[in-house]
């Protein structure tokens, strides 16, 4: 495998995932568009693993003091970022009568 | 490359694939309140795996320095994740800070690992990422340095700033290309970072309050896009996914903040709103403008059928959200209707309202977008404006000579009666003039939110105390 049929397959996978998004995220209810926004925010966090590679691999001090502060950065943002999508969307009830059952598991 | 080792990284790319498709589907139970509870167990999932595959990496040899950054993390994200919902858009703001932190140390320490074997095409979008990455962190600490009001909230603006703004801008833009042929040329890549930050400050210093939605919801799209240009560096196609879902959220989020402003982005980023409109407002004869007190305004409210509530930005300052939720209650109880109508951009980010009503409690289904209950207003026996100015200004619709004419809003002077909570009759944060103020059914109600709200909800004999 070459170097640019790795590109254009990595701009094949953006652009599809631009469009998957769009559809996808274009039906949110207005509601939620704060904890969609905290959400995404998460899920973007998921460059952690590039991070993690960097301080894992240790190649050079720079890179792993680099690589330590975004892993750091990174996974403050998943924490809290989870956290408090969750708590939002657990104010978020309507007037007709829950479900008692609530099937949430942990917390 | 032996079979195990082949054997190690398909089974992480399985599992990134697999957490591919739990972010995309986290996203998609997001449509519903009803479903989105699932999105999140989906997107922790999802990450859990990535991690989790990302630590079976071959190369990895030092796990107790990562185990150190995971922990001290969790201790910051913790406290970010507690935070009171009325601070949830500087917190926001202050998330894609971190994530294009995140985003820029990593490009910076793979430039310098791998300079000077990097292609043009390479050295192109990791430009690209940290440049991104650069200016969204510092423009993200500005705006929730605004938001949290370390920082004036008023725009500052000077003469020339659109000049110095697009010239900082090009000299980052000309290092990455002189990186471009020369990815030797080390020295010059801290100059790109540098010129990225200021130019983040600089960018952020002109955008006034109101227009605070459209700026945070660009700013997601920005960090969004300079991870997924960190995926094409890293050749992670998860990342890359990634990248684009936030990116293509954050740039939806802005069309929509944008549309509901009547901007452009370039106008909301190079338009510096505060400074055109003082013409508007001054040389009119003095108004008259009628007011009640709490008293009448419980009479008014409990003899009216239905009554819609229009929240903005200063019920979130005074944090009234729960005292109108009693307001909400009293008014039930006697049997009227109670809505509330939320504009898209009132707040300080997208859906801003919102959280803050269901924190104290109202049910979601109250809770009606602007195209849907706009044709309610005319059939409406009361219409109570809480801390809302501009979403609300009538001009928008017949003054062509207003600065914000075009901007879709709600119509509650169509409603029979109009009352307006108000400080003082002191122009709102754009500092434009609001003619609704001045209408013959329209009620001003001076005071602070929280107080006055809580007043009408003593004389309507409901609330604690």
């Amino acid at each position: 495998m070459n170097a640019s049929s790795n590109l254009i397959d990595a701009l094949f996978i953006f652009v599809l995932a631009g469009f998957i998004g769009f559809e996808v995220i274009r039906r949110v209810s207005p509601l939620l568009h704060t904890p969609l926004m905290s959400l995404t925010n998460a899920l973007d966090a998921i460059a952690v693993v590039g991070a993690i590679v960097l301080v894992g691999e240790h190649k050079s001090t720079r890179a792993a003091v680099f690589g330590f502060i975004a892993v750091v950065a990174a996974t403050s943002n998943i924490v809290g970022g989870f956290l408090i999508t969750d708590r939002m969307l657990k104010m978020f009830k309507s007037s007709r009568p829950a479900k008692p059952a609530d099937k949430s598991v942990g917390q | 490359m032996t079979a195990e080792f082949a054997g190690g990284q398909v089974a992480i790319e399985v599992l990134y694939l697999i957490a591919s498709v739990l972010f995309i589907l986290s996203l998609k139970w997001m449509s519903s309140p009803t479903t989105a509870r699932h999105g999140i167990w989906a997107g922790e999932i999802g990450m859990l795996l990535a991690v989790c595959g990302t630590l079976l990496h071959h190369g990895i040899v030092d796990y107790k320095l990562i185990g150190i950054a995971l922990v001290l993390g969790s201790i910051i994200g913790v406290p970010l994740g507690k935070v009171a919902m009325t601070a949830v858009p500087q917190r926001t703001a202050l998330s894609h800070a971190f994530g294009a932190l995140c985003v820029t140390m990593v490009g910076s320490a793979e430039f310098y690992l791998r300079s000077p074997n990097i292609s043009p095409f390479m050295m192109s979008v990791l430009s690209v990422e940290v440049i991104l990455g650069g200016l969204t962190v510092t423009g993200s600490l500005m705006a929730a340095g605004k938001l949290q009001e370390i920082l004036p909230q008023r725009p500052l603006t000077y003469k020339g700033q659109n000049f110095v703004n697009f010239a900082l801008l090009a000299c980052a833009v000309v290092i990455a290309v002189h990186l471009i042929l020369h990815p030797e040329a080390q020295s010059l890549f801290p100059f790109m970072i540098l010129i990225a930050l200021a130019f983040g400050v600089l960018l952020i210093i002109p955008i006034g309050g109101a227009d605070m939605p459209t700026v945070i919801s660009l700013l997601n799209a920005y960090a969004g896009l300079s991870a997924a240009a960190m995926g094409f560096v890293l050749d992670s196609k998860l990342l890359i996914i990634a990248g684009a879902l936030d990116g293509s959220s954050g740039l939806i989020l802005s069309i929509i903040m944008s549309k509901a402003m009547n901007r452009s982005f370039t106008n909301v980023l190079f338009g510096a709103f505060g400074q055109v409109q003082t013409s508007a407002a001054a040389g009119e004869e003095a108004r008259t403008v009628r007011s009640a007190t709490p008293e009448e305004a419980a009479v008014i409210l409990s003899g009216a059928n239905r009554v819609i509530v229009v929240p903005g930005y200063g019920m979130a300052v005074a944090q009234a959200q729960h005292k109108v939720r009693e307001l909400y209650d009293a008014l039930s109880k006697r049997g009227v209707d109670v809505r509330f109508a939320i504009h898209p951009v009132a707040g300080r980010m997208p859906g801003h309202m919102n959280v803050l009503l269901a924190e104290a409690n109202i049910p979601y289904d109250r809770l009606v977008e602007m195209d849907e209950i706009n044709g309610d207003f005319p059939q409406t026996d009361v219409a109570l404006v809480i801390g809302a100015n501009d979403v609300t200004n009538p001009a928008a619709r017949t003054d062509a000579s207003s600065p914000i004419y075009g901007m879709p809003i709600l119509d509650v002077d169509k409603a029979h009666t109009v009352m307006v909570i108000k400080r003082s009759m002191n122009p709102g944060f754009a500092g434009i003039d609001n003619p609704l103020y001045y209408l013959d059914n329209t009620l001003m109600l001076f005071g602070d939110a929280k107080a006055f709200v809580g007043n009408i909800v003593r004389e309507l004999g409901g609330g604690h105390g």
